[in-house]
């Protein structure tokens, strides 16, 4: 009792004025060991580039290679190629995703199908989708069958392996404890299973978004008359450095918006999961 | 409530039930021949050595496992599965994480088909029946031990059963905390007045809690033993004639 009643007021009296300076200070401190580092490195190319201590025909400054990216941007030249990467990569992703969540929470469920078909996914899975790529190019032609399939097909396997993950790993116990009320099969899937396997599923969905870009870069520049990937091949051609690093820093911003949207949907979804750790 | 709890149901009539498990090829008997009848509305706690069946009674009980011979009959009606007039409470809580205190308390009733919203008014008032009101929207990550348990024991409520199957529900708990549950327990089982089947390893939590005590060896010749608790309720932990009955329990075991 006593100690219930010293407590609060001694917290009041030190919390308000001191947490909120405690606060400001660690935002300050805080950002600075987050984004210091980035912030240096732009500002030491700027300046080496300017100063001419690195060659600036290969490392052009950061403002020639922003102002190459706002030609690009308004004349609507990069847009087509932003539109026609998206598309080729959102297709196969899409595909991928559509194929490989049900698949693998299906595959998940039924232990034979999982042994029976774990060698043939492992295999696949070890095998460079960018190896397999000519194959592709064989099967499908040069056009855009082949590279939105180069892309499903290395996007497909961290889904569908994270995914049947996530189903095996759920607790015995809490699909026991469904049972014991008397959820059927299929309830006990979607209200035990299925929000159970939300974590991991992100997982793979994040990694598959990164090798998705990845995937997208490499068949651009490989067989590609469109593109941001080919952008990148084409501006070096033509000796464009400031475009080549424009359509460079495209390509990034594509992988850090693609993971934030992921990020932000899985922190929607799987709010309960921040709180375990 | 409702009228049919003026008739007391829950009656569990237990009959030549065996089982044994199967371990490195040989059959390791578990349970045999075992008769017994629980009466409605009865507290019976079941305490034995590791070993001695005990959980395993409990699971056959649920519906779990299924018996090698004999039969468990709840009214008359031989079980089959799981069903609707049994609800467990277990050793560990088993909240779904992802659901707050009042959608893990309707759970048990929204996966039976009632709508959601009779669901949580009839999980609204087992969490205040557990004493969690202001909770309910809390995680389970949360919640401390013993609040996740008593969230286990709500949603075990709130679909009314008439036999409560409880397996060491207070053994991961702490000493003070336990003595707290157990008080709970009892105001629980006396106010909803349901058949209560209780697995405990502690002997004065037995005592504290049931009518009757069934005492299972770890021999498996010796048939069980029960044993009538006829103290009178609230118990008195200190009180003598409590004592008495503890020290007559353990040696039933050979402690002394």
């Amino acid at each position: 009792m006593v100690l219930q009643l010293l407590d609060p007021p001694f917290q009041a009296a030190t919390s308000p004025a001191a947490a909120i300076r405690r606060r400001t200070g660690v935002g300050a401190r805080g950002f600075a060991a987050r984004w210091g580092l980035l912030i240096g490195f732009v500002m030491l190319w700027q300046v080496s580039s300017t100063r001419g201590w690195v060659n600036p025909a290969v490392f052009p400054p950061l403002d020639t290679i922003a102002a190459a990216l706002w030609k690009g941007l308004a004349s609507g030249a990069l847009l087509d190629d932003i539109a026609i990467s998206l598309r080729r990569s959102g297709i196969a992703f899409g595909a991928a995703v559509a194929l490989g969540i049900p698949l693998g929470l299906f595959m998940g469920q039924i232990r034979a199908v999982e042994r029976a078909l774990d060698p043939v996914l492992q295999l696949f899975r070890q095998t460079s989708a960018l190896a397999l790529y000519p194959v592709f190019i064989l099967l499908l032609g040069l056009g855009e069958a082949s590279k939105v399939f180069v892309i499903f097909w290395a996007t497909l396997f961290p889904i569908l392996l994270a995914t049947i993950g996530g189903v095996k790993q759920v607790d015995r116990k809490l699909i026991e404890m469904a049972r014991t009320f008397g959820a059927s099969r299929l309830t006990v899937f979607r209200r035990v299973v299925l929000p159970a396997s939300v974590p991991a599923i992100f997982v793979g969905l994040r990694l598959s978004a990164t090798t998705a870009l990845l995937l997208l870069i490499a068949a651009e520049m490989i067989g590609a008359n469109k593109g941001v990937g080919f952008q990148v091949m084409n501006a070096q051609y033509n000796f464009q450095i400031p475009l080549m690093f424009a359509a460079i820093f495209l390509l990034a911003g594509l992988g850090l918006a693609a993971n934030i949207v992921l990020v932000l949907l899985q922190r929607r979804l799987c709010r309960w999961a921040d709180m375990t750790r | 409530m409702g009228a049919h709890q003026t008739f007391p149901r829950g009656a569990v009539r237990i009959h030549g039930l065996s089982k044994s498990f199967t371990l490195n090829g040989a059959a390791l008997p578990v349970l045999r021949d075992m008769n017994l009848y629980i009466r409605p509305g009865e507290s019976l706690a079941v305490v034995g050595p590791s070993g001695c069946g005990k959980t395993t009674l409990l699971r056959v009980l649920a519906g779990l496992e299924a018996p090698d011979g004999g039969q468990v009959r709840i009214d008359g009606r031989p079980v089959q599965g799981v069903g609707t007039e049994r609800a467990v409470i277990f050793q560990e809580p088993r909240l779904l994480p992802w659901l707050t205190v009042l959608g893990n308390v309707a759970f048990g009733f929204e996966v039976r088909g009632v709508p959601k919203a009779e669901a949580e008014a009839q999980a609204r008032q087992n969490i205040r029946l557990v004493g969690l009101g202001e909770f309910e929207d809390a995680f389970p990550a949360q919640l401390s031990g013993g609040m996740a348990q008593r969230v286990g024991i709500a949603r075990a409520l709130a679909v009314q059963p008439e036999i409560l199957l409880l397996d060491e529900p207070l053994g991961a708990l702490d000493a003070m905390t336990r003595i707290t549950m157990q008080d709970e327990l009892a105001r629980i089982w006396r106010e909803q007045q349901v058949t209560m089947i209780l697995v405990t390893h502690d002997l004065e939590e037995a005592i504290f809690l049931a009518d009757r005590v069934l005492v299972m060896p770890r021999e498996k010749g010796t048939p069980p033993r029960l044993i009538d608790i006829d103290l009178p309720r609230p118990r008195d932990r200190s009180e003598a004639r409590f004592v008495a009955m503890r020290r007559r329990l353990m040696a039933e075991f050979g402690l002394h």
